[in-house]
C-alpha cells in the first residue's frame, strides 16, 4: 500500500520509495527514508496535499508524491 | 590589537539562526549577498573578551548535496572560505531530523560546535537531552541554548574561542560494518602510496563512495586515480548488494539515519509519552479543511483593513508637516526660479512618497508576522491544490503574497521554487500583485471617488483583481508557453512560534529604510527631472501676451481664469507635455488624457513617481490654493471611467525599473525581459480598454 491509503491518524513505516533523484533527495534530506516511521495527520481542502509527520515534524507533500511512498502497517 | 574569530552558523531552516545572530547584543549586523548568486548573506561583528568575533550566518539547509542554491552557497562556503570553527545550531524538540544534517557536517572533519537551540520549548514538551554524554559520543561539544531567551550564549562564545585556540579533534562519526570496511580499505590504499592530499584520507574515502562530483573531478587528475577506480567500483558493487539499492545517496541517508538513531536513543529522553503539542491544536484550526480557507482570507482582509484605516493617521501628520516645510521653504527662498524647484520639484515630490510609509510599513509588518511564526508554510500547504491547478506550486504563494510589499524581495523569494518552469509563471505573474509602491496611488484614486468607509474594501477588491488577473494569466502560460515536469511538493511544516520583536523590528525596518532611501534618491531625482520637464522650455512670448491681456481686466475673476490658461498651455508646450501629446493617441481610447499618460510613463522609473507626478502637474495650476489636496483635483480633473481605467492599467503594468532589473536576473535573460514587458503591457492595455467603456456605459 501506499502513503495515500492511510487513514488519517494511521502510522506505518516506509518500505521503499519510488521516485526519481529530485524527489528523493527532498524526501531523504527531510528524513523520509526506507524504515523510518510515518503518520498520515490530515488533508488540505481538496485533498490534494497531504500533512504527514515523519521524525517529529510535520511535512506538507502532493498526493501525487505520496503515492510514491510503499508503507506497511506494523 | 583583538585577535579575530570567523565564525560559520549552519542549520536547517525554522531552527533560529537568525534568532541567534539578534540575541548577540551590541552586535553590528550586515546584509548582503553571496558572491555570484543572490542569496542572502547575513553577517554580525561583535567583540567579546580579548576577540573581534565575525559570524557568518549561511542559508538555511537540509543537507549537504547541489540540488539547491542554498546547498551549493553553503558546501562551497563550508569548503573554500576561511572560517575557524562551525557552529551547528539544531532545534532541540527534532533532534532526530537536524542531526542529520549534522551527521553530514561530521564528514567535512572542521572544528565543530552543536548548539542545541530551543532548549525551552524541549523542556516544555518534557525531552530531556544528556548534552555531555552527546559531547562525548560525537567528540563535539554540546551546548543547550536558548536565543529566543537569550539563555547560554555566552557559555557558547566561550566554547567557541576554547575550540578555537585549541587544535583539531575530529568527530567520531560512526558508520555500519559494512561502510566502515570499505572506507578503510581505501584510507589503507592511500596511505600505502602515501598520497599527499589536504583533506583527510576518511573525508575522502567517504565523499568518493557518495559519488561527490567536486571530489571526483579533482581526484581524476591525480596519477592515483587508476588504480583507486577498481577498489571504489568493487566498494560500491558491495554496498549495492548488501543495500538492494543502486543509489549512494539513499545507502548514506541510511547509513546516517541509523547512525544519528543510534546516538540519540543513547542521549535523549521523551519523559511525557507523544502528546498532542500546541502547534498540533492551533493547526487543528488554523488548517481546519472546512474552516482554513475562510479564517487565512479573514487574516488577509484584516491586513488590508489596518494598512488603509490605522495607516490614514499618521499619514495625514506626515501631509501637513510636508505642507508646512514647502510653505516655509517658499518664504525664504521666494517663489522664483530656486524656491519653486526645491519646494514644488523636489519636497513636494518627496513628500508625497514620504506619506505613505505608514501604509508600507503596516503591509511589511504584517508579511513579516506571516513568515516568521510559521503561518505562511500553513497557507501553503492550504492552497497548494488550488494552486496546483494553475499551473503554479503552493510555495509560489510565498513570492507572490511578498509581491503585495515589493517586487523586488519577491521575485527573490521565487527562487524557493526549484523547478524552472514553476519559478518563470511565478515571476511573470508576481507583478499583478500589487506592490506597496502602487498602494499610494490606489489609495488617492479611491479617496477622491469613495467616501472614506468604504475606501477600505474598494482597495480590497482593486488587490483581488490583480491577483484573479494573475492567476489566470498563470493558467494561460502553463498551458500555451511552459509547459513541463511539476516540481515536487515536499515542504516542512514548522511549529508555530512566537517572533522575537527585534527581529520582526528588523526586517521591517530594513525594508522601511530602503523604501525612504529610494525616496530619497531614486524619486527625488526622477521629481527634480518632472519639474523640469514640466517647467521648461519656458515662452516668453505666450507670458508677454497673456500679461497684456490680464493688464486690460479689472475683473479677479475673469484674472484668475486667465492665469490657469497661461499655466496649461505652458505645460503643454513643455517637454512633459510633448511626451505626453506625442504619446497621447495610444491611450486616448483608454480615456486618459496626456496628464496620466505622462504619470503613467514617470512611473516605468518607480511607481511611487505616478503620485509625485500628478503631484506635479495638478499642483501647477492652483498654486495660491495649497490647502486643497491632490485627492480634490484628481475628483475635479479626472472622469471616473478614466479613473477606474487608470487604476487597472496601474494594477497590471510593467513594475518598475528596480524590479526590472531583479526579474531580469532572476528569469534567466534580457528576452525574458522584451516577453514581460510585452505580456504586461498588452494585458493593461486591453483590460483597462474593457474598464474604461463598461465604466461609461454603467456611469
Amino acid at each position: 500500500m501506499d502513503l495515500t491509503e492511510l487513514k488519517p491518524g494511521e502510522k506505518a513505516v516506509i518500505k521503499n520509495i519510488k521516485a526519481d533523484e529530485e524527489l528523493k533527495h527532498r524526501l531523504l534530506s527531510m528524513g523520509i527514508q526506507k524504515n523510518s516511521e510515518v503518520a498520515l495527520k490530515g488533508y488540505a481542502p481538496g485533498k490534494k496535499v497531504l500533512k504527514i509527520e515523519a521524525n517529529h515534524s510535520c511535512i506538507a507533500i502532493r498526493d501525487e508524491e505520496a503515492r510514491k511512498i510503499e508503507v506497511f502497517k506494523k | 590589537m583583538k585577535k579575530n574569530l570567523t565564525i560559520a552558523l549552519v542549520g536547517q531552516p525554522n531552527v533560529g539562526k537568525s534568532m541567534l545572530i539578534n540575541a548577540i547584543s551590541d552586535a553590528k549586523l550586515k546584509v548582503g549577498n553571496f558572491s555570484g548568486v543572490t542569496v542572502e548573506k547575513k553577517e554580525v561583528e561583535f567583540d567579546f573578551k580579548e576577540y573581534r568575533i565575525k559570524m557568518i550566518d549561511l542559508p538555511g539547509i537540509y543537507s549537504l548535496k547541489d540540488y539547491t542554491i542554498e546547498e551549493k552557497v553553503t558546501k562551497k562556503f563550508l569548503l573554500e572560505e576561511d572560517y575557524d570553527l562551525i557552529i551547528n545550531v539544531v532545534d532541540a524538540t527534532a533532534l532526530e531530523k537536524n542531526f542529520l544534517l549534522t551527521a553530514e557536517l561530521m564528514e567535512l572533519e572542521k572544528k565543530m560546535i552543536i548548539a542545541l537551540n530551543m532548549m525551552d520549548e524541549a523542556h516544555k514538551e518534557g525531552i530531556i537531552i544528556d548534552n555531555d554524554l552527546m559531547s562525548e559520543i560525537l567528540n563535539i561539544p554540546c551546548l543547550k541554548i536558548s536565543a529566543a531567551k537569550r539563555r547560554g550564549i555566552g557559555k557558547l562564545l566561550n566554547k567557541a574561542i576554547e575550540i578555537a585556540e585549541k587544535p583539531l579533534s575530529k568527530p567520531k562519526l560512526v558508520f555500519s560494518d559494512t561502510v566502515e570496511e570499505e572506507i578503510d580499505n581505501i584510507v589503507n590504499f592511500l596511505k600505502e602510496k602515501g598520497y599527499k592530499s589536504q583533506i583527510s584520507y576518511r573525508e575522502l574515502a567517504i565523499k568518493l563512495l557518495e559519488e561527490d562530483k567536486d571530489f571526483y573531478n579533482i581526484m581524476r587528475e591525480e596519477p592515483v586515480w587508476i588504480e583507486l577506480l577498481p577498489i571504489i567500483r568493487e566498494a560500491l558493487e558491495h554496498l549495492y548488494i548488501h543495500y538492494e539499492t543502486k543509489n549512494v545517496e539513499e545507502i548514506f541517508a541510511q547509513e546516517r539515519a541509523s547512525f544519528v538513531r543510534g546516538v540519540l536513543t543513547e542521549t535523549v529522553k521523551y519523559q511525557k509519552s507523544f502528546q498532542e503539542t500546541l502547534t498540533d491544536r492551533i493547526d487543528a484550526i488554523l488548517i481546519h479543511p472546512v474552516f482554513g480557507i475562510p479564517i487565512f482570507l479573514f487574516f488577509m482582509w484584516l491586513l488590508f483593513q489596518a494598512t488603509f484605516e490605522l495607516g490614514n493617521y499618521p499619514m495625514e501628520l506626515i501631509d501637513l508637516f510636508f505642507a508646512s516645510i514647502i510653505d516655509h521653504t517658499k518664504e525664504i527662498l521666494g517663489d522664483g526660479l530656486i524656491g519653486s524647484i526645491i519646494a514644488d520639484g523636489a519636497i513636494a515630490g518627496v513628500g508625497a512618497v514620504v506619506s505613505f510609509l505608514p501604509n508600507i510599513v503596516i503591509l511589511f509588518l504584517g508579511i513579516a508576522l506571516l513568515e516568521t511564526t510559521g503561518y505562511m508554510a500553513r497557507v501553503a500547504f492550504l492552497l497548494d491544490g488550488f494552486f496546483h491547478k494553475f499551473g503554479l506550486h503552493g510555495k509560489s504563494f510565498i513570492p507572490l503574497v511578498t509581491g503585495f510589499g515589493c517586487s523586488v524581495p519577491a521575485y527573490m523569494a521565487a527562487r524557493t521554487l526549484k523547478n524552472h518552469t514553476d519559478r518563470l509563471i511565478t515571476l511573470f505573474i508576481i507583478g499583478f500583485m500589487s506592490c506597496g509602491a502602487r498602494l499610494p496611488i490606489y489609495v488617492l484614486f479611491t479617496g477622491a471617488f469613495f467616501p472614506q468607509e468604504k475606501a477600505g474594501n474598494v482597495l480590497f477588491l482593486i488587490y483581488i483583481a490583480g491577483a484573479v488577473f494573475g492567476l489566470i494569466a498563470a493558467k494561460v502560460l502553463k498551458t500555451f508557453v511552459f509547459k513541463g515536469k511539476d516540481e515536487p511538493f515536499v515542504m516542512e511544516m514548522p511549529k508555530y512560534r512566537l517572533p522575537s520583536l527585534k527581529l520582526l523590528w528588523h526586517t521591517v525596518s530594513t525594508q522601511a529604510w530602503m523604501y525612504l532611501k529610494k525616496a530619497g534618491t531614486f524619486i527625488l531625482a526622477a521629481s527634480v527631472l518632472v519639474w523640469f520637464a514640466s517647467n521648461y522650455p519656458k515662452n516668453p512670448e505666450l507670458e508677454k501676451e497673456y500679461a497684456k491681456k490680464m493688464e486690460l481686466t479689472e475683473n479677479k475673476a475673469e484674472k484668475t481664469a486667465l492665469e490657469n490658461e497661461l499655466k496649461a498651455k505652458l505645460l503643454k508646450e513643455s517637454y512633459l507635455g510633448r511626451i505626453g501629446k506625442a504619446t497621447e493617441p495610444f491611450f486616448a481610447p483608454l480615456g486618459f488624457d496626456w496628464k496620466l499618460a505622462v504619470a503613467l510613463e514617470a512611473g516605468l522609473a518607480a511607481k511611487e513617481v505616478v503620485v509625485s507626478t500628478l503631484g506635479v502637474l495638478y499642483a501647477l495650476g492652483e498654486t495660491n490654493e495649497t490647502s486643497q489636496g491632490l485627492k480634490e483635483q484628481i475628483k475635479k480633473n479626472i472622469p471616473p471611467a478614466a479613473a477606474a481605467a487608470f487604476i487597472v492599467f496601474v494594477m497590471l503594468y510593467l513594475p518598475c525599473f528596480a524590479a526590472s532589473a531583479v526579474f531580469t536576473k532572476e528569469a534567466g535573460g534580457v528576452k525574458y525581459l522584451i516577453y514581460l514587458f510585452l505580456m504586461t503591457t498588452a494585458s493593461a492595455w486591453t483590460m483597462s480598454f474593457i474598464t474604461y467603456h463598461a465604466a461609461k456605459l454603467l456611469i
